[in-house]
């Protein structure tokens, strides 16, 4: 255990009653969370950003705001911050309403997207600027920032100005000086959008050990759904300003509650269609692209009869003459007939597009499990495209 | 480096384009100017003993160099008139500059904070008053601030003075007339630098715990120091050689360096005591011009 390690220890004494929490999933009710955002909504003219987003995060949670540009997850995060009111609602940090405090009188802070650092001050000066505020004593200061500085690892650094960094030691020195207050809450805006891909890939793992051997809250922003996936333990999906579904990465991918969201997170293939009967737990879906599908009821029941079924490339499996018996564990399987239009490798996986005797399109990854792939598919060629009911998820339109 | 290799490509041209510029409309008058600070009064047209005549050949020059003389130097230092104006030059700069500054930098700061769309607006505006010539501006100063001018018209009928107050040839005249004029050069390169600054960067100021005021004080500006410098230096220089303001609306019991050089020029017809007297003007002028540049070259140097 590390410098790290103590902070952590130190700042779960500071934030005693709201200390670091496991890496869970909800807030358990009863609970107050530490931070509640209530029915909050934010206009500019008449083009309403925030919509009524309500929202609890615990205490030690990596929690993602995911969505398009423009859906209003930054206005949000400013809310948080501060830099806006919201025209409606309360934003409660242990119980207090912040709604309208200003934010230099709130404990959160901000990494900012470009990092807006100082370009005046030295790495140490950045860093310090915040404790300066914050009235500590000189002996204090330079100990807390020496501690950060090699706690994100910019030893020798700290007598540069920001222009003489690179765009990896910015982002380190932003994220030292946002960290260094020990805020209840850390927000990030795009932290990692001004890196390159491998970069943005090791800084993310770096995030998370962060993340964990400290104990704080962190409300990431982004637009990147690998990223959001990657690092956060929840992640809550924004679009036109309203939250549209908040859920574990896992439970996003695999139980999106909405068609747009099972777009917007990862591949998907959507067939509309009318359902047509019920029994045992299964429904029989007649779709206008891809006849007669059989899919697992889902555990909240369907009201509508007119559904979309939706089953993710990678669960899709192909073969030259489809599965040996049309039934696995007792249940019937989709089979779709069609011809392969495009391949595209990728190394790890090869994407398949097939056009179905419909017309439309059905997409298919298949993981390249082994280096002689003897399965491969060539264009024009015939195949049989598979799954299994309990694969797919029907989702109202 | 050969003249051929100098002129082989337009891009070289171009460059030394400026330099040539300065050659002819800067250091060959300068030159003219210090001969003629060297030289004698004399009554002649023009007023001066001519130093050498490039006709009489090399031993001529040879016994013009030895005749230089530095009396008109030296009278400008054992004259107090030069000397006060010099001084009274420089702290009406000095005040002129610092009052542009506390005036300018609220104007520059607010403008910069406005919508875009409003910006080029007041930008406009802020641009307007040189449409009109900078002369008869002056003269509707002269016109408000005269005896039965607006001003005490105002005045008195709101009944806040009881009879007319004396406003023209006055320093306050000459002050408010300097920083009218000069108010665009000290806002328009403030308002510049201000605009440039990322808003995040305050943003993160105020995160970090820093109030309003220490937002201001820490981080907008020093960081809006380069415009300062700029807006100063463009007022200060030509304040410090200003002619018109001071002779149109101050007083004549003191002169800036401006009015004593018309004078030596127009009335005492002194030409090489004016020439010596502006000579003395651009070395002092050079102080500021250079501390500036050695100001930025650091700021470049850091920046890399």
């Amino acid at each position: 255990m590390g410098l790290a390690g103590k902070m952590a220890e130190e700042s779960s004494r500071i934030d005693a009653g709201a200390g670091p929490g496991p890496r869970q999933a909800a807030p358990a009710d009863g609970d107050v969370p530490l931070l509640r955002i209530d029915k909050v909504a934010k206009k500019f003219g008449t083009f309403r950003a925030v919509d009524g987003v309500s929202l609890d995060i615990a205490a030690g949670e990596f929690f993602a705001l995911l969505g398009p540009s423009g859906c209003g997850k930054t206005t949000l995060l400013r809310m948080l911050a501060g830099f806006e009111t919201p025209d409606e609602g309360r934003i409660l940090l242990g119980g207090r309403d912040i709604a309208q405090v200003l934010p230099h009188e709130r404990p959160i802070n901000m990494m900012f997207q470009n990092y807006a650092l100082f370009p005046h001050l030295s790495v140490r000066d950045n860093i310090a600027f915040g404790l300066k505020r914050a009235g500590m004593a000189r002996g204090e200061i330079a100990a807390r920032v020496a501690e950060m500085v090699a706690l994100v690892k910019l030893d020798g650094l700290e007598k540069r100005k920001p222009d003489q960094l690179s765009g990896g030691q910015k982002q380190r020195v932003a994220l030292a000086r946002s960290l260094a207050r020990r805020p209840q809450v850390l927000l990030l805006d795009e932290p990692l959008a001004a890196l390159d891909k491998k970069l943005r890939e090791s800084t993310q793992g770096e995030l998370m050990e962060l993340q964990r051997r400290l104990g704080m809250t962190f409300i990431v922003v982004t637009h990147d759904q690998e990223e959001a996936m990657t690092m956060a333990s929840r992640i809550g999906v924004m679009d036109s300003g309203r939250l549209e579904q908040v859920a574990t990465p896992h439970e996003l991918y695999e139980a999106p509650n909405s068609r747009w969201i099972a777009g917007f997170v990862g591949d998907v293939n959507l067939f509309d269609g009318e359902i047509t009967s019920r029994d045992n737990h299964r429904l029989t879906i007649a779709t206008r692209d891809a006849g007669t599908l059989v899919v697992a009821e889902p555990r909240n029941p369907v009201t509508k009869p007119n559904v979309s079924v939706a089953i993710r490339p990678e669960k899709v499996k192909l073969s030259l003459r489809g599965p040996a018996t049309d039934a696995i564990n007792g249940s019937s399987i989709n089979r779709l007939d069609g011809v392969v239009a495009e391949v595209c490798y990728l190394g790890g996986s090869t994407n398949y597009k097939l056009k179905l005797d419909s017309g439309s399109h059905l997409r298919s990854s298949i993981a390249n499990t082994a280096r002689i792939d003897i399965d491969a598919y060539g264009v024009n060629q015939h195949v049989v495209a598979w799954f299994a009911p309990d694969d797919c998820l029907v989702l109202e339109q | 480096m050969s003249a051929r290799r100098i002129f082989a490509r337009p891009a070289r041209l171009a460059a030394i384009a400026p330099y040539l510029w300065l050659l002819l409309f800067f250091l060959v008058p300068f030159g003219f100017v210090l001969k003629i600070s060297l030289s004698q009064t004399a009554i002649a047209q023009p007023p001066y003993t001519p130093l050498f005549d490039l006709g009489g050949g090399w031993t001529e020059i040879r016994s013009a160099f030895a005749a230089l003389s530095l009396d008109n130097f030296k009278l400008l230092v054992s004259d107090d008139l030069y000397v006060l104006s010099y001084v009274r030059s420089l702290y009406v700069a000095v005040a002129s500059t610092f009052m542009l500054l506390l005036i300018g930098y609220p104007i520059a700061y607010g403008m910069a904070r406005l919508p875009r769309r409003w910006q080029a607006v007041a930008m406009v505006l802020v641009i307007v008053p040189f449409w009109t010539s900078f002369l008869i501006r002056i003269y509707a100063w002269i016109n408000i601030l005269q005896h039965d001018g607006l001003l005490n018209q105002i005045l008195l009928a709101l009944r806040l003075v009881p009879s007319p107050v004396v406003w023209l040839s006055t320093d306050s005249a000459m002050y408010l007339g300097i920083v009218y004029s000069y108010l665009p050069f000290m806002i328009l390169p403030l308002y510049a630098t201000l605009a440039r600054m990322e808003p995040a960067i305050e943003e993160a100021a105020a995160d970090l715990g820093a109030a309003p005021w220490q937002v201001f004080w820490l981080v907008t500006f020093p960081l809006s120091l380069p415009g300062v410098a700029a807006g100063a230096l463009l007022c200060f220089i030509p304040i410090i050689g200003e002619f018109v303001i001071p002779d149109l609306l101050a007083g004549s019991n003191a002169l800036m360096i401006g009015q004593t050089l018309w004078l030596e020029f127009f009335t005492n017809k002194d030409w090489p005591v004016a020439s010596a007297t502006a000579i003395v003007l651009l070395i002092v002028l050079l102080v500021p011009l250079l501390l500036y540049e050695r100001l930025q070259r650091r700021q470049l140097e850091e920046a890399r």
